[in-house]
């Protein structure tokens, strides 16, 4: 029986009704898992799962309600911690780790008795938009092995797309869930900036980083953003906002709603493909009675330059706990002094994707630049949150591309530092505003740099950004969208 | 640049930053166990503490509601709005690779403390103003508080004799720290040691820490230079003293300072910018490093947690249940009770015993009655105890033997106040007895020492042990009159005019009497007869 591509609600009955068990259904997966040449996990916790899977199997078998997601397979990005399954930010100072916590949601999925499957491959720390900078070598897409998953969630949009679980938990600092969502054709929700807690997911930059997944479909996506969303005591910026059940107040027709469309967005050099199916999205949703409007965002090209600014002075802080003395990578042993135990550990330990950040970051806030740079940054971000907070006074919801382009060929990002800056473009200014946002598939394109397999192409997502802690209405449209197409129904030949 | 008044003298700029562990029960951002008595290494520790990946601060609001607290306390300004940052340096001690700190909005600023020095201190600032309180022979000066900030304690690194390599204990790291850095007006040993007890008092009184150097949960540094005659800018210099661990220290280290820096520049010489260490078998101060080129912490807002906000009606909240502050407390004991100044001094300088103190001076209260300044008759005993003046001597009475035995035996015991057997009730009782001449003072020793011990009721004591005074004027005359007839050649000195045999006849009768008979009843008695 193929029990990949099931919504959650599929499989929550099945197991329900005990037409399969979750020791079948996760044993399943990692047989689907084994047999994948995508390079998707860096550590597949195989006994644990099938132990987790037991326990919800025991639960199902005792009376009462199941908890929603109660034996079904998941798999984290492996900057989730999860107490005694090594965890690694696909880094080699973090190769020997192993977490002695779980991370908050890590935490919320277990009370769920949802089954871990393993972890799963990643950009460094969450660096790129390409899955090309892991420390165990790319990811490759399921739509074309030749082409990445984007990123940095590249393992995350690699699984999901090639059924190897239902559903993969995922990080957004600029982009890295809804870029492999778009890239793999599945559905990625980055949360609005504390509506899920950081707690326990390895930081990148703290005051970008949103926790979330990548999903089959925006009904599965609210399911479990109900589950996982919330104010976490461990984790001071998580809102003090009710998780509404998202799910109960779907609707067909997307009549009244009023959406943005942000000329900003339809970029020099997009690919002509990509911009013609997110327009055709638009009819769509005009189709389901939608009012569309152009809305202008004039501060959108500089959010890239406050991206470049911000992100890497968070990253090399959070970096800096990195340095031989409690755990990871270290040359305490064979070192000359303590200078050469940090010096050494980290210039081993750190891809280079990683040092160039902690490089810039540094520099940047050193003495005498950081009014120039941070806080000039800070200074425009707050201006971009403004300009959002103002068009969302008009709008509901503002509808983009999530990419300039398809997936692009292995190794293209690798040769170009710039990648991630070109790619994330689309997904930064959210980021820096705290919204939330979702990438749904809306088709396929051809891509500009070589052949695709198939004669349509490759995955196109479209971005829906809603106002902070605004999930209601960007589900509400993913959904609508949904209901009238099948564009995410369509899985690549694995 | 901070300008001073010009003098003929050589003059010492003395500034500190003083760093105090807050007494609360979890750390500043996690909630791992805040405890300095902790002796096993790595006990206190957590995944935040130890900085673990993916792990986030939280702020302990006790910490921040001492810190406030303090800040108010020194009189300090504080801001609607304060934040956290991060503040950068790479050592074994510091987990996160960065101390989450306050950098340009801290807490509290603006601040000062007024101490207390004698009028004859030989540098009295151009801001020292004369105490008009009249029995009070001292002069306030005014010593500003620059600013106070939170912070969080690093750990400790050991270095084992030895080994190749160096250990590090995470116990003190993540507690909450209080760092308060004041003006540099401070000018001699003396007032940088009658400095620091304030300041550690207040500390103490508001409940903040227990600020005890030698357990390191206050830490000072002073920075100290000498301008030279002339100068009116600070010295472009300055040499900052470690490892000083008791207010003593402070002082001697202080002032040997003062002497090897002025000696420097009498010579034509400038001290160079160094870091001292204390040391305390030689009495001397000894270079430690020369000051590092200057860091870049690399500050920046702390991300991780959200912005402070100290709303007006918080504060006025706090500003209400402040304590009594000590200069307080000492101006009130030397009106209100007419305690001497040392006395004073000596209790207040014991926060816990000088609450312990109130109680009693409470209970002596309840005892003479709500009606303070009109002689009463008690109907149990028919004594008239309650004029002001023998409610002054009865807490005077309490201060010295609060200071006396009771300090004795609580420094025996090792004890609090709080914790001894004896209630501040029983205590005054005690008082009480001695008072109205029902056991002699050195019975009530005696007394105390068993209430110290057993604990329970004075009365009961006095009666277990028969120490009961003979107050009885027919008892007492008729020892005197066997003492008189049984030492004739002592009455006869008296009579010649021998005080000295005054004396003896007073020890025989009080022999007589198995030590129990009321010296004053036999002084009287004895003068009458001989008469």
């Amino acid at each position: 029986m193929d029990f990949a591509y099931l919504s959650l609600t599929e499989l929550r009955e099945k197991l329900d009704k005990k037409e399969i068990s979750s020791v079948e259904l996760t044993k399943y997966f990692l047989g689907r898992i084994k047999k994948s040449d995508l390079n998707a996990f860096i550590t597949v916790s195989e006994e644990e799962a099938v132990q987790q899977a037991k326990a919800a199997d025991d639960f199902i078998a005792s009376p009462g309600e199941n908890p929603f997601l109660c034996g079904i397979p998941y798999a984290a990005k492996d900057m989730f911690l999860t107490k005694g399954i090594p965890t690694t930010a696909a880094s080699e100072i973090l190769d020997n780790y192993i977490p002695p916590y779980d991370a908050t949601v890590i935490g919320k999925l277990k009370d769920q008795k949802s089954v871990l499957l393993g972890k799963l491959n990643q950009d460094q720390f969450a660096h790129g938009s390409s899955g090309e900078t892991s420390a165990y070598g790319p990811t490759k897409n399921p739509w074309d092995k030749t082409r990445l998953t984007g990123g940095s969630s590249s393992g995350s949009g690699a699984s999901v797309s090639a059924g190897l679980s239902p559903f993969a938990l995922g990080t957004d600092t600029g982009g890295s869930i809804r870029n492999p969502a778009a890239h793999c054709g599945v559905t990625g929700y980055k949360p609005t900036y504390g509506r899920v807690s950081r707690y326990g997911v390895i930081a990148m930059a703290s005051s970008l980083d949103s926790i979330g997944f990548l999903s089959l479909s925006v009904e599965d996506a609210a399911h479990i953003t109900e589950i996982i969303a919330g104010q976490d005591p461990k984790d001071s910026t998580t809102g003090q906002v009710e998780v509404p059940a998202y799910a109960k107040n779907f609707k067909n027709n997307l009549n009244g709603v009023k959406i943005g469309i942000p000329k900003e967005y339809f970029i020099e050099g997009m690919e002509e493909g990509v911009k013609a199916k997110v327009l055709e999205a638009v009819k769509e949703l005009e189709k389901l009675g939608a009012q569309t409007v152009e809305v202008s965002l004039p501060t959108t090209r500089y959010a890239q330059m406050v991206y470049a600014i911000i992100c890497p002075s968070e990253i090399s802080s959070n970096l800096a706990r990195y340095d031989g003395i409690r755990y990871g990578h270290t040359v305490h042993g064979t070192a000359k002094d303590l200078m050469e135990v940090y010096t050494r550990s980290r210039a081993e330990g750190f891809g280079d994707e990683a040092k160039r950040r902690i490089m810039t970051g540094t520099y940047v806030l050193s003495a005498g630049y950081y009014d120039a740079y941070y806080k000039k940054a800070q200074k425009v971000r707050s201006l971009i949150i403004k300009e959002f907070a103002e068009v969302f006074k008009k709008v509901d919801v503002l509808v983009a591309p999530a990419t300039p382009s398809v997936a692009t060929k292995l190794g293209s990002a690798a040769d170009n530092p710039l990648h991630g800056y070109i790619a994330d473009q689309l997904n930064i200014p959210a980021s820096l505003a705290g919204l939330c946002a979702i990438s749904i598939p809306c088709g396929f394109a051809r891509p500009s740099d070589g052949d695709a397999p198939s004669l349509d192409g490759l995955p196109v997502g479209l971005q829906i950004i809603g106002p902070q802690f605004g999930e209601q209405k960007i589900f509400n449209v993913g959904y609508a969208y949904q209901q009238a197409t099948d564009w995410h129904k369509k899985h690549p030949l694995v | 640049m901070k300008q001073f008044e010009s003098s003929t003298e050589y003059r010492p700029v003395i500034g500190f930053e003083i760093h105090v562990e807050l007494a609360t029960k979890s750390k500043m951002f996690s909630p791992a166990p805040n405890d300095p008595d902790e002796k096993e290494p790595n006990k206190n520790i957590d995944e935040i503490v130890t900085a673990q990946p993916g792990t986030l601060p939280v702020a302990n609001k006790e910490a921040i509601r001492l810190a406030a607290l303090v800040g108010l306390a020194l009189n300090c300004q504080i801001d609607e709005w304060s934040k956290f940052d991060r503040k950068h340096y790479f050592y074994p001690d510091l987990p996160k690779g960065y101390q989450i700190s306050q950098y340009d909005q801290p807490i509290s600023r603006n601040g000062y403390l007024d101490i207390e020095l004698p009028v004859a201190s030989p540098f009295m600032g151009s801001n020292g103003t004369a105490d008009k309180s009249a029995n009070y022979k001292t002069q306030i000066k005014r010593i500003g508080i620059t600013r106070a900030h939170l912070e969080e304690d690093a750990g400790k690194n050991v270095h084992p004799e030895g080994l190749s390599y160096s250990l590090v204990d995470y116990n003190r790291a993540g507690n909450p720290l209080l760092e308060i850095v004041t003006e540099p007006e401070i000018e001699s040993g003396e007032e940088a040691r009658v400095f620091l007890q304030e300041l550690r008092n207040i500390i103490r009184y508001v409940g903040a820490s227990e600020a005890d150097m030698e357990k390191g949960t206050m830490r000072v540094e002073p920075n100290i230079s000498v301008r030279k005659p002339g100068e009116t800018t600070l010295p472009n210099y300055k040499v900052e003293v470690k490892n000083i661990n008791s207010f003593k220290f402070a002082e001697a280290a202080i002032n040997y300072e003062i002497e090897r820096q002025t000696n420097i520049l009498k010579e034509g010489g400038t001290p160079k910018q160094v870091t001292m260490g204390w040391n305390e078998r030689e009495g001397v101060t000894v270079e430690q490093r020369s000051k590092e080129e200057a860091n870049d912490y690399r500050y920046f807002p702390e991300p991780d947690l959200p912005i402070l906000h100290f709303s007006k009606e918080y504060l006025e909240k706090l500003r209400a249940g402040l304590p009594e502050l000590p200069a307080q407390k000492r101006k009130r004991f030397n009106e209100e009770y007419g305690l001497d100044e040392a006395v004073i001094e000596n209790l207040t300088n014991w926060k816990d015993l000088t609450y312990y103190f109130e109680d009693v001076v409470s209970e002596i209260d309840e005892w003479i009655g709500q009606d303070v300044g009109a002689d009463t008759i008690r109907p149990d005993d028919g004594k008239m105890v309650s004029s002001p003046t023998d409610r002054q001597l009865l807490i005077k009475q309490a201060a010295n033997w609060c200071l006396g035995d009771f300090s004795a035996l609580l420094n025996q015991s090792k004890l609090n106040p709080a914790e001894s057997r004896v209630t501040p009730e029983n205590f005054a009782e005690l008082l009480k007895m001695i008072q109205q001449g029902k056991i002699s003072g050195s019975a009530g020793k005696q007394v105390f020492k068993e209430m110290f011990e057993k604990g329970g009721d004075p009365s009961n004591i006095v009666e277990d042990l028969g120490l009961h005074q003979v107050s009885d004027e027919a008892a007492i005359g008729e020892a005197v009159d066997r003492v008189i007839a049984a030492n004739e050649k002592a009455v006869a000195d008296y009579k010649a005019g021998q005080q000295k045999s005054f004396g003896f006849l007073v020890g025989q009768t009080m022999k007589e009497l198995k030590g129990k008979g009321n010296p004053q009843v036999i002084n009287e008695l004895l003068k009458q007869k001989l008469s």
